[in-house]
């Protein structure tokens, strides 16, 4: 069952990514973000990372896709113009593609046994409770510190986009 | 686990000068709002006492070293050293930049408040003992450094400088990222104390092809920061592009802090399995020291100049890296910090010379500089002559130290490209010192005021240094000796 639905929406996931690079227009090309994302929230969840799985899709599939269609739209922008491509470019990078994803699925075949992959159902610690738990005793300070980096975001962002000096 | 957790006294106090500069950032970006125009003007001072006193609880916090919020940060002698040389160096920036920015018509508490911001960040980057907490450090610093390039947003060059930064810092940082994830994936563990436990326990020794991937992705961010070969692309660009004083800050230092997260990185997590990264440094540190002279040769504009420079310095930095001993790590503490002194220098006489709007910063400029103002060309002098590495100079004793310690461990190909290097490095520095004291100032320049109380005080302060580092090394080398005691 597990490995049922972890093919399935792993396909869909690297359909999405494929669509995504593939599609000219942005607007299609942020639609099929919204495929990746959704399908690899479900990975999460067979993985027992429940809290993180609803955090991909509140964070990523809501809010930072609505700014992303929010930018295109207020952009305004058309399908992409494709630049003429070079042949010898195709015939290269297609092959190079192919044997670095080759070579990188054999080294991971061969270097983990099949023993130490992972079992799904074995993870237990992805409940919100210990998820919060760690990041408030554990983790506190790099939790607290990130506040900074957002406030260095909101000052960087006034600095750079405000109208009068 | 428990289920609640307070920190106790000990580790506020050794997390002290953090708190202090954010309290002091978050303050100053209040009183930016609500002070009138003329008492804006003690903004810079605030944020200048507020760095100074950060320093002196740095140092009241390593009388009692440790970790501190359960081992995320490790406050020793080797945190401390480079807490207080990002301090000293975010001191020196705001000395350069408040004539600069009067000048520039955009004085603003958010300079200040992002400089601080900053410093926090490196100091972050100095202490951590903990993968997360390099990279938030990494981040933090980094991103405020993003918008200090582009702080003059109607200047073109300040924009591309700004975007270019951004652009391929986020990239970098995503494979230091993804490194982490790789460690934390092959390991169970981002603590840098736990990675070297689990490296050292013959047991359930990791992957070694797994180890090296994750490593190999951290190095490349970790390489991006100190702008070596090959992701070395975006340095010349940025710091022609940026404000003088924030080129000044961003070429120390971050720099700085990088090689401390680096050092502690390797040196210590990962120094189990050096014979895996000391190879690949070996070959950076060649060609980055390779790359950064012979493209230096080429240029007419100072600031690209030294932004290669800067490149080749860390080539030399790398030397000292790919020794992997104590003497290396050493030699790379007491480089940082004279490195430090003579770029901050050399940066402020480059800010003094541009002027408004950054109209002089070609090397002819430059002329005639030793008869305009005798004093300027000759500090300006002293720091050309020790980043060439001149005896009686910090640059001279930097690099002794490193070509040592490469040579103690037996690096000899690595001592002698270089060598080779420095003597090429001789020639661009010389061209500039000869511009300013051969050639006649063109005709019909416009006079060149006196340097500022700011400017002057920074001189002064970078100069002493550069000479005291060169006449008593031992006074800083002693400290980093000291800081270098986890290497075993």
């Amino acid at each position: 069952m597990e490995g049922l639905l972890f093919l399935t929406f792993a396909t869909i996931a690297v359909l999405c990514a494929l669509n995504l690079v593939l599609q000219t227009h942005p607007i299609s090309s942020a639609l099929s973000l919204i495929g990746v994302l959704g399908s690899i929230a479900v990975l999460y969840l067979l993985l027992g990372g429940e809290f993180i799985a609803a955090v991909q899709l509140i964070v990523y599939a809501g809010a930072i896709m609505v700014l992303f269609v929010f930018v295109i739209m207020l952009l305004n922008t058309g399908a992409e113009k494709q630049p003429t491509r070079k042949i010898v470019v195709t015939w290269i990078s297609l092959p190079l593609l192919f044997t670095f994803i080759a070579l990188a699925a054999m080294l991971i075949a061969q270097q983990v046994p099949k023993t130490e992959v992972v079992t799904f159902g074995g993870f237990s610690g992805g409940t919100t409770l210990s998820v919060g738990r760690s990041l408030f005793t554990q983790y506190l300070l790099p939790f607290e510190v990130t506040s900074i980096l957002i406030l260095i975001a909101i000052l960087g962002a006034v600095v750079l986009a405000r109208k009068e000096i | 686990m428990p289920g609640n957790y307070m920190p106790s006294a000990a580790e506020l106090f050794r997390f002290s000068p953090e708190l202090l500069l954010t309290a002091a950032g978050t303050l100053l970006m209040i009183f930016e709002a609500i002070t009138s125009p003329k008492q804006k003007r003690s903004l810079p001072v605030f944020a200048f006492l507020s760095l100074l006193a950060a320093l002196a609880l740095a140092v009241a916090a390593s009388s009692d070293p440790g970790p501190a919020f359960n081992r995320m940060l490790q406050v020793d002698g080797f945190a401390t050293f480079f807490r207080v040389l990002v301090m000293a160096i975010g001191a020196v920036t705001i000395l350069i930049s408040t004539n600069y920015l009067k000048q520039a018509e955009h004085e603003g508490g958010e300079f200040y408040s992002l400089v601080l911001f900053s410093v926090v960040g490196q100091c972050l980057m100095a202490t951590a003992n903990e993968l997360i907490m390099i990279f938030i450090g990494i981040e933090v610093s980094s991103i405020a450094t993003y918008v200090l390039a582009g702080y003059l947003r109607d200047d073109k060059r300040n924009n591309e400088a700004a975007l270019k930064y951004f652009l391929l810092g986020s990239f970098a940082t995503a494979f230091l990222l993804y490194g982490v994830a790789w460690i934390y994936g092959t390991t169970g563990t981002t603590n840098l104390s736990g990675v070297r436990g689990v490296l050292l326990d013959p047991q359930n020794a990791p992957n070694a092809i797994l180890i090296s991937v994750a490593l190999g992705l951290v190095l490349v961010g970790l390489l991006f920061k100190v702008s070596a070969v090959p992701f070395q692309s975006w340095a010349p660009d940025v710091y022609q592009g940026a404000p003088a004083p924030v080129t000044a800050f961003m070429a120390t230092g971050p720099k700085a802090a990088a090689f401390a997260a680096f050092l502690r990185i390797t040196m210590w997590a990962f120094e189990p399995v050096k014979n895996h990264w000391i190879p690949v440094l070996w070959f950076t540190a060649i060609a980055t020291m390779i790359v950064g002279n012979f493209a230096a040769l080429r240029q007419s504009n100072v600031k690209r100049l030294l932004a290669y420079s800067s490149i080749a310095h860390a080539g030399y930095v790398l030397v000292a890296l790919t020794a992997a001993s104590k003497t290396g790590t050493e030699a790379a503490m007491f480089y940082m910090v004279s490195y430090a002194a003579m770029n901050l220098g050399a940066f402020a006489v480059i800010a003094h010379v541009a002027r408004k709007g950054e109209r002089r910063v070609e090397i002819d400029d430059f002329a005639g500089l030793g008869n305009r103002q005798p004093l300027t060309a000759a500090i300006f002098t002293v720091f050309l002559l020790s980043l060439i590495g001149v005896p009686l100079t910090g640059g001279f004793f930097a690099k002794f130290y490193v070509f040592k310690a490469a040579l103690d461990s037996q690096l000899i190909a690595l001592t002698i490209v270089g060598l080779l290097n420095s003597a090429v490095a001789a020639f661009y520095y010389l061209r500039l010192i000869v511009i300013m004291y051969m050639q006649p100032a063109p005709e019909g320049v416009d006079t060149l005021p006196e340097p500022s109380l700011g400017i002057r005080t920074a001189l002064v302060a970078c100069s002493l240094a550069t000479v005291v580092l060169g006449v008593f090394p031992s006074l800083v080398l002693d400290i980093a000796g000291r800081g270098a005691s986890f290497i075993r």
